[in-house]
């Protein structure tokens, strides 16, 4: 189904709100690539290591770009690392799956599969932005966003068609981790207006494509889709998990611990 | 003559046509036909360089989550990640000479098989980050440019390009040194106490003097090894210390003085007892790092299992196929 962007004569969103709403797609890239980040050296399989560490680098490099027009749009002097380095938890605006801890792969795996399911529609969608910027990195970034998909996808299938240790693990990590996707589709005010500034499409379209290759993707795992109703959770708000809080402390100490300097 | 005398003839044959091959500067390639202990000794020396690629992500990767800014996380994401791939394909060169890369993963959880005694030691500040890039990839590249034309040619290829990485690795540690050095007095201690933790070890990891080296003659004969471990840990010094004096530390050796004659750096005496040490398990990290490789293989465990049962049932779905429309 192909997804449209508002075209009318909408409000543009002004460059404050804009910013904030970027911040959502930065900081989720942003805190999924450094958990990913913590898994290297330990995976299951050496090439593992290798895969883990291009999603964690693709995922840096995109919150860098993300970070860096959101703090061009906010006009207060922040950089990329200002954002990521000295913002407290409740100042993040990532997807709280995201934050989600790395668990054991199959967990890893299943929390790749929903963020990059989310990721993957919003970056096609917004390759049609009606914002340059927007448009400009959508379409640098969405085949990276593919092959996270097919990574995460891949390994679905692996697990859940493997062993039935393997499959029982997959269900599980699915239905645990499906409980924060409440917020990837439902809209809120900001995604309201950032739909209607034709900056993405609105999540209730995005959540039609995600949700479609969701299925496709638990059926050829033969997995059983999650029932479990979503809770009511908002990461994008700032409103986090215990979780995020131990990862923020671990990721900004260094920087905090000597303000200012070059690195 | 008698077969048994037969096959020693033509033995002694493959022998010299062997040595002769080397001689000439021909590359042995996997289905060429070669000693066993020459297969062994590469095996050996090739398992291991793998094994400390991978453990030697963990040193490094100790700073993964903390690297103070989002351009040197990715720097440090992509540094660890070439590793990784060293080891991958070196473990692919090892099989070309029938080694399993399972078996040789055991080998070193079950102590049959090393990796490099340097990654035994810590990571304790950012810094640590810089100085292994420079003087510990700094120092392998001294060991592993002349594997580049070492008679095996998988392991010669695969050098090839480990060397052009690590060579990159060593610029960039060297960077992160020299913005530290040239920062904050805090900066600047950081960047002189890794310099102080490395030095030594980096020396030590060139291997024990020419007189104790218990591999190298065979190997020199066998053109594995070009030059004797004393040549490359003087090559090492004498490119070094000019570079720590532009950096402007110090290196932690009293004796370290400019000898006119040879023009060559002389050093003060190796502590080889700790080398001996380290390399007999009692290093500050060897318990850490054989414990996390092995945790890692062994939670992964049924991750290996699904993907190996998924493969068997795809293959197995594969056959039918053909199978049926083969009727």
């Amino acid at each position: 189904m192909a997804i449209t962007l508002n075209n009318s004569t909408s409000p543009a969103l002004n460059d404050e709100a804009l910013s904030r709403y970027l911040l959502r797609m930065g900081d989720t890239c942003l805190i999924l690539g450094h958990r990913m980040s913590e898994l290297m050296g330990h995976a299951p399989i050496l090439e593992e290591d290798l895969s883990i560490a291009n999603i964690a680098l693709e995922q840096i490099d995109q919150a860098r770009a993300w970070l860096t027009l959101a703090g061009e749009l906010e006009s207060a002097g922040r950089d990329e690392d200002a954002l990521a380095y000295y913002r407290d938890e409740h100042e993040f605006f990532n997807l709280t799956l995201a934050e989600q801890p790395n668990g054991h792969f199959g967990d890893t795996v299943a929390r790749q599969l929903l963020v990059s399911a989310w990721q993957r529609e919003w970056y096609q969608s917004a390759t049609k932005s009606r914002n340059e910027q927007v448009q400009r990195l959508a379409t640098k970034f969405l085949p990276q966003s593919e092959y996270h998909w097919r990574w995460a996808n891949d390994w679905l299938q692996r697990l859940g068609d493997g062993t039935p240790l393997s499959h029982e693990r997959a269900q599980h990590s699915v239905d645990v981790l499906w409980r924060f996707t409440g917020e990837l589709f439902s809209a809120d005010d900001l995604d309201e207006a950032a739909a209607a500034a034709g900056i993405v499409a609105h999540p209730s379209e995005l959540s039609t494509a995600s949700r479609a290759a969701l299925s496709q993707a638990f059926n050829n795992a033969t997995l059983t889709p999650p029932v479990a109703e979503p809770i009511r959770w908002h990461g994008k708000r700032g409103e986090h998990g215990e979780t995020l809080g131990l990862l923020l402390a671990e990721m900004q100490s260094l920087a905090r611990a000597h303000p200012g300097v070059n690195w | 003559m008698s077969d048994v005398a037969v096959h020693d003839a033509s033995h002694q044959a493959q022998e010299t046509n062997f040595q002769a091959r080397l001689d000439a500067e021909d590359k042995i390639e996997p289905k060429d036909w070669m000693p066993d202990a020459y297969r062994k000794t590469l095996i050996r020396q090739i398992s291991q360089h793998a094994h400390s690629e991978v453990v030697g992500m963990l040193p490094e990767g100790n700073w993964l989550t903390r690297a103070p800014s989002l351009r040197r996380k990715a720097i440090l994401i992509a540094k660890v990640q070439d590793e990784g791939g060293h080891g991958a394909y070196l473990y692919s060169a090892a099989e070309t000479l029938g080694a399993s890369r399972d078996q040789l993963e055991i080998d070193l959880i079950e102590g049959r098989s090393r990796y490099s005694s340097i990654f035994n030691y810590p990571t304790p500040s950012w810094a640590d980050v810089g100085a292994i890039g420079w003087l510990v990839d700094g120092a392998a590249i001294m060991n592993q440019v002349p594997l580049c034309r070492c008679s095996y040619g998988p392991y010669a290829r695969a050098m090839v390009r480990i060397c052009k990485e690590e060579s990159f690795h060593q610029r960039q540690g060297f960077e992160i040194m020299q913005v530290l050095a040239s920062g904050t007095a805090a900066q600047k201690d950081m960047a002189q106490g890794a310099l102080n933790r490395w030095w030594w070890p980096a020396l030590m990891m060139f291997g024990p003097p020419d007189a104790a080296s218990v591999h190298s003659s065979k190997s020199m004969q066998w053109k594995i090894k070009r030059f004797s471990n004393d040549d490359l840990r003087q090559r090492f010094v004498d490119a070094t210390v000019p570079q720590t004096e532009h950096l402007g530390l110090s290196i932690p050796d009293d004796a370290l003085k400019l000898d006119k004659d040879s023009g060559h750096y002389q050093t003060g005496p190796i502590d080889w007892d700790e080398f001996n040490e380290v390399l007999n398990g009692n290093g500050p990290c060897n318990d850490d790092r054989l414990a996390q490789y092995t945790k890692a293989r062994t939670d992964g465990a049924w991750v290996r299992e699904a993907a190996s049962v998924f493969a068997e049932k795809k293959a197995a779905s594969v056959f039918a196929e053909k199978q049926g429309a083969s009727v």
